[in-house]
């Protein structure tokens, strides 16, 4: 579980998050949307402790990450895992050595072990036989894939992805959503996933958060996102007619 | 930013860089992998313009030499001389920091754009402990031996250019190359070599670390921190000159 309260950052004198305050439960896919500029990667990367909050604090299952002490930081840092938005893959590796990287540097399990992770992993995420292949010679769909892998190679407790849809057909994007929610629950990982793909809020979106201008402007699961009438989230999520049309089917059959 | 800024983010790099690596294993593969990509790689370019360079030199010395009252192995000294002083370990370091500089600049640049050092960072790895130590050793380590090639091959390239062109002996060339030996002018040589290995390897990094935006800023990042290995190479060349041999 990860308890964020009161969270500040800014950068040069300009505030991007406003003191936001959330939980995010194991075995859920907790999503972060927003418009552009609204704060999310900002607090993602908070989260993942590429930023430095200002004020506020975050607890992992407890205990605060301000509080880490060198040790404890690294530790902490082996429960995490990172999709980004990029895939963020080592373009001078195989796939095989991108997912075995983070066993070679942690674990002192021999080649044969690693090999066996790795490829248990990689059938995981329906990647098998392209050990030997390098980023660039993959799919964007596949890339990601693999950067799932390597994220969850070291069985993490929590989770986060930065736009795991990006720049991905529709029908990739869905098998990608469905690969994390899958990986969340059976892993029971602490998920929390950074999107501007409506199909995946109404998809897996267990916990959705909506930030606007650094302030957390709604929270609540994706069935309660068709009920609301806070107007900010409806004109956001239910800008296209397509999602307007859902959402008054959903209204009608619920009424 | 200026420059003082930029020379305290470098010196507090440097400090995250000299850390103990987090895997040997790990640190030993990339270490094998950098002294082929910056050293090995380089041997060809080094060597080809190392034996021309010293044919010019030679050709160039012999034809400024043209008195009766000159003994001809003053040639074979004077390219000695120019070849083991500044030939081979400040011209070949200057080319160095442009074949070697930019690919350093650009690699690091290109995964910090790419996100691949976050990531490294998010593993709980020290990125520029993991990306730049393996660098600095490979270069250190391997461009003393490159740079003696260098000077092996100048001073060949001297001999075969007299001998073709028939502007002096091969052996007065040999002669001169012989007389007045000082073993310390290689140490001088070599003591250069080590400071501009090292400012191949971490300047040019520094510029890619700490790149911001794309791949623009990528390519602006390479040329600029050639411009400026450069410029220090040259800086410090002066210096050790000063300390060493004054």
């Amino acid at each position: 579980m990860i308890e964020v309260k009161n969270l500040r950052k800014g950068f040069r004198g300009v505030e991007v998050l406003k003191g936001i305050s959330t939980t995010f439960h194991p075995g859920k896919t907790n999503l972060i949307i927003g418009q552009s500029g609204a704060g999310k990667t900002v607090f993602l990367k908070s989260l993942i402790g590429l930023h430095e909050p200002e004020s506020g604090t975050i607890a992992f299952d407890g205990r605060l990450n301000t509080k880490f002490s060198a040790k404890e930081k690294r530790q902490w840092r082996q429960e995490v895992g990172m999709v980004f938005q990029g895939s963020a893959l080592f373009d001078s590796q195989t796939v095989e050595e991108n997912v075995m990287f983070p066993l070679k540097m942690f674990t002192n399990q021999t080649q044969a072990e690693m090999l066996a992770r790795v490829n248990f992993v990689l059938d995981r995420v329906n990647l098998k036989d392209s050990n030997q292949r390098f980023p660039a010679e993959l799919s964007g769909g596949m890339q990601k894939r693999v950067a799932i892998a390597r994220a969850i190679v070291m069985n993490p407790k929590y989770l986060f992805c930065d736009e795991p849809n990006s720049g991905l057909d529709p029908q990739t994007a869905i098998v990608i959503d469905n690969l994390i929610q899958e990986i969340t629950e059976e892993y029971q990982i602490t998920t929390v996933i950074n999107t501007h793909d409506m199909n995946s809020v109404m998809e897996i979106g267990e916990k959705i958060i909506f930030l606007k201008d650094g302030i957390k402007e709604w929270e609540g699961s994706s069935e309660e996102m068709f009920k609301t009438d806070n107007e900010t989230v409806v004109s956001f999520v239910y800008s296209s007619n397509l999602f307007k049309k859902v959402r008054q089917s959903y209204l009608n059959e619920t009424k | 930013m200026n420059y003082i800024e930029h020379i305290g983010k470098y010196y507090l790099m440097l400090k995250q860089v000299f850390r103990k690596p987090q895997k040997k294993r790990v640190f030993y593969d990339a270490l094998l992998r950098e002294i082929e990509e910056l050293g090995l790689k380089s041997i060809g370019i080094i060597l080809f313009i190392s034996f021309f360079i010293g044919g010019v030199i030679a050709l160039q010395t012999a034809l400024n030499l043209d008195s009766p009252f000159i003994p001809e192995s003053l040639i074979g000294f004077a390219a000695k001389r120019s070849i083991i002083l500044e030939f081979a370990p400040t011209f070949c370091s200057i080319i160095l920091a442009g074949k070697v500089g930019s690919y350093i600049t650009s690699s690091i640049g290109t995964m910090r754009v790419t996100e691949q050092i976050d990531a490294l960072e998010v593993m709980g790895i020290n990125s520029l402990n993991h990306l730049v130590l393996p660098k600095v050793i490979a270069t250190v380590t391997f461009y003393p031996f490159l740079i003696t090639l260098g000077m092996v091959l100048g001073m060949f390239g001297g001999w075969l250019a007299g001998v073709l062109s028939g502007l002096f002996s091969g052996i007065s060339y040999i002669e001169g190359l012989q007389t007045d030996f000082n073993p310390f002018l290689i140490t001088y040589a070599l003591i250069k070599t080590l400071v501009f290995a090292f400012l191949i390897a971490t300047v040019p990094s520094y510029h890619g670390y700490y790149v911001k935006g794309g791949s623009i800023a990528v390519g602006k990042a390479s040329t600029q921190s050639v411009v400026w290995t450069t410029i220090l190479i040259v800086i410090t060349n002066y210096l050790l000159t000063q300390m060493l041999l004054t």
